[in-house]
């Protein structure tokens, strides 16, 4: 009987063999780059809004606390973007005929909403609440990136869950002193770790232990 | 009939929020777009090639159903009602649970229709702190740390308010900045939804002590401490 398969299909066997390996390897790293990569996790990228808000231009450059607009971020899971009557509280004075504000105005006038574009956004079976991380001296701009540098919001961190845990499990190295919270120019000092481990005991934080429950966030 | 049970729930949890109207109720209100936005651009826009490769790693990962639940979270657009908000305001006629406002010195800052020169309640140390934070938030960009009037946003260009030191209204009674707050006041807006009311007669107990203090000589300053005021005097 004559050999149905040429001598050269072993060596394109093998060779199929162990590059299916890489291959799927290859697929898996890619899969795996993709979901690390701003195409994907939306980091960085900067959503078109309806109005050009900067928050350079308010925070960094006027001064205003986060409060003034997200007010409710003490003491709620939501921090509350602002209804057009906060803007209309300047702009009713202030670049009064800028075309930039015309949404603004518009919505003011005829009682409809402004529909912003939302930069973070957990799914909706985790649970996230504001009031804790700020109570407990986690920064906004810890998880929120440079917001005083924004002259159009980005957003800083993947918000996976690998990044929540890891910060529940090593809070030293992230808390800062309360008053320094809606801080924007605040940057960690040098004994980060010894001033951090400080506040941990101050403000009683819980330890990983019992913030790395599944229920903490999956409720 | 579902979706319109949802809203129900929202419409009463909402009228909890007792002290203070949550500033999304106010008539002309932001809205986010969509509480699956992000979901719907990372998932199904953006996902088509990534999922095909995906599908070989996890099969699960291209469902959605848990990531987008059908409940509202706050702002979040319905197109239940015409105007496209979930958050309804209040039926008019019809009080809150925990906002019947019946405490007139309180709520209106006046007595038998007449402001008033007395605190509802007794103010503290820490009342007075409290409105010093709450004072620096809302009130600064206009009135400046010292009351002077000249905050970043006057100097922007924003039509200048009066100094707190003028003596009409260091003269005035506390109940005027508490109302000033509360209805707004010429080309200043209200403050009233996003100062719950405490707050708002502690931020008046503070707008007091500026005045105070700007009026301050060195003898109001205990003996202990005027050496340390002197010394620093020449820096
Ligand atoms: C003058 C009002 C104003 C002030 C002050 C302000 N913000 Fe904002 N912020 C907005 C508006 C309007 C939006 C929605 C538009 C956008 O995303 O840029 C927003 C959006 C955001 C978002 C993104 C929300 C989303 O869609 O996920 C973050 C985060 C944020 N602000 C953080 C801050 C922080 C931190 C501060 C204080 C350092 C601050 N903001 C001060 C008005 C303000
Ligand atoms: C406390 C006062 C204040 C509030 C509140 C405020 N703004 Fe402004 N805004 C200003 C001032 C002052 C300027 C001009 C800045 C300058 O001259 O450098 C400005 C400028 C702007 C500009 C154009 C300038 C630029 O280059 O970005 C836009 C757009 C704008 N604001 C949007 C908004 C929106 C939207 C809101 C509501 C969420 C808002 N502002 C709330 C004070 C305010
Ligand atoms: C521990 C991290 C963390 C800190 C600290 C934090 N945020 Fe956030 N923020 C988030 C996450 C996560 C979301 C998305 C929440 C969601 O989708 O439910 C978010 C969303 C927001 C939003 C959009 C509205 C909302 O609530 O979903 C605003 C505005 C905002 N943050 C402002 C702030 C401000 C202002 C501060 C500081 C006072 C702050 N954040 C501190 C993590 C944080
Ligand atoms: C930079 C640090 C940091 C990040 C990032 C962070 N957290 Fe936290 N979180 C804390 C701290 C600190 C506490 C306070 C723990 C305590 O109660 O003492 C906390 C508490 C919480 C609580 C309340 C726990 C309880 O029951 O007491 C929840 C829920 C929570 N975080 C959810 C999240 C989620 C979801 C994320 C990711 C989207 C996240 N956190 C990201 C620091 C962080
Ligand atoms: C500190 C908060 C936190 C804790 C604690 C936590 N998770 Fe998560 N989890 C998250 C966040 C945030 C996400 C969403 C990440 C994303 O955006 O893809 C998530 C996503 C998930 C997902 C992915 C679902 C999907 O379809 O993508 C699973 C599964 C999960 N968590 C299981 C767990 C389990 C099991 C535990 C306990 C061991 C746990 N989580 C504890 C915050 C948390
Ligand atoms: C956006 C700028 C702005 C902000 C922020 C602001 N005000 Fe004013 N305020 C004004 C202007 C302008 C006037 C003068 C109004 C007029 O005479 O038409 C004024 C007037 C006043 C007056 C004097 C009224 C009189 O009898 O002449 C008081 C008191 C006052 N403001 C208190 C406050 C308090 C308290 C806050 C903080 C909760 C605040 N303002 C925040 C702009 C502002």
């Amino acid at each position: 009987m004559p050999q149905i398969f040429h001598r050269s299909s072993n060596t394109i066997a093998r060779v199929s063999i162990y590059g299916a390996a890489f291959i799927l390897a290859g697929l898996g790293y890619l899969g795996w780059r993709v979901n690390f990569s701003s195409y994907y996790t939306n980091v960085g990228v900067h959503d078109p809004q309806p109005v050009p808000f900067s928050h350079k231009h308010h925070v960094s450059g006027l001064g205003i606390d986060c409060r003034y607009c997200h007010v409710s971020v003490e003491n709620s899971s939501f921090a509350g973007i602002p209804p057009t009557h906060t803007c209309m509280s300047c702009h009713s004075k202030i670049w009064v005929n800028s075309p930039m504000l015309e949404p603004v105005r518009y919505s003011y006038f005829t009682n409809n909403s402004i529909e912003w574009t939302r930069v973070n956004a957990l799914p909706d079976f985790v649970y996230f609440n504001h009031g804790i991380h700020i109570h407990k001296g986690i920064g906004c701009t810890t998880c929120h990136g440079p917001v005083g540098d924004m002259p159009i919001t980005w957003k800083a961190n993947t918000l996976y869950m690998r990044w929540c845990i890891n910060c529940h499990k090593h809070p030293w190295r992230y808390v800062r002193p309360r008053q320094y919270v809606f801080s924007v120019t605040y940057k960690p000092p040098p004994n980060q770790d010894a001033l951090g481990r400080r506040l941990v005991k101050e403000y009683k934080i819980k330890d990983a232990t019992q913030v790395t429950d599944c229920y903490t966030c999956h409720r | 009939m579902e979706l319109g049970h949802l809203k129900l729930w929202k419409l009463i949890r909402n009228s909890h929020g007792a002290e203070f109207v949550p500033s999304c109720n106010h008539p002309t209100s932001a809205l986010l777009k969509g509480c699956g936005g992000l979901w719907r651009r990372r998932l199904i826009s953006k996902a088509g090639l990534p999922c095909t490769f995906l599908a070989v790693v996890a099969l699960s990962a291209c469902r959605n159903d848990m990531h987008v639940q059908p409940r509202y979270d706050p702002l979040a657009p319905t197109n239940f009602f015409a105007d496209g908000r979930s958050e309804r305001p209040a039926v008019p006629g019809t009080v809150a649970r925990g906002e019947l406002r019946t405490d007139e010195l309180l709520y209106t800052g006046k007595i038998n229709g007449q402001l008033a020169d007395v605190f509802p309640f007794p103010i503290t140390q820490k009342d007075l702190e409290r409105g010093r934070e709450r004072y620096n938030i809302y009130c600064t960009p206009c009135h400046d740390y010292t009351g002077s009037g000249r905050g970043t946003v006057v100097r922007r260009g924003f039509p200048p308010p009066p100094s707190f030191h003028v003596q009409r209204l260091v003269q005035a009674p506390v109940g005027h900045f508490f109302d000033v707050m509360t209805n707004g006041y010429g080309t200043m807006y209200s403050y009233a939804e996003r100062v719950p009311v405490k707050d708002r007669w502690r931020i008046a107990a503070y707008i007091r002590a500026l005045q105070l203090s700007q009026a301050s000589t060195i003898d109001n300053v205990p003996a202990t401490e005027r050496p340390q005021l002197l010394s620093e005097k020449g820096k």
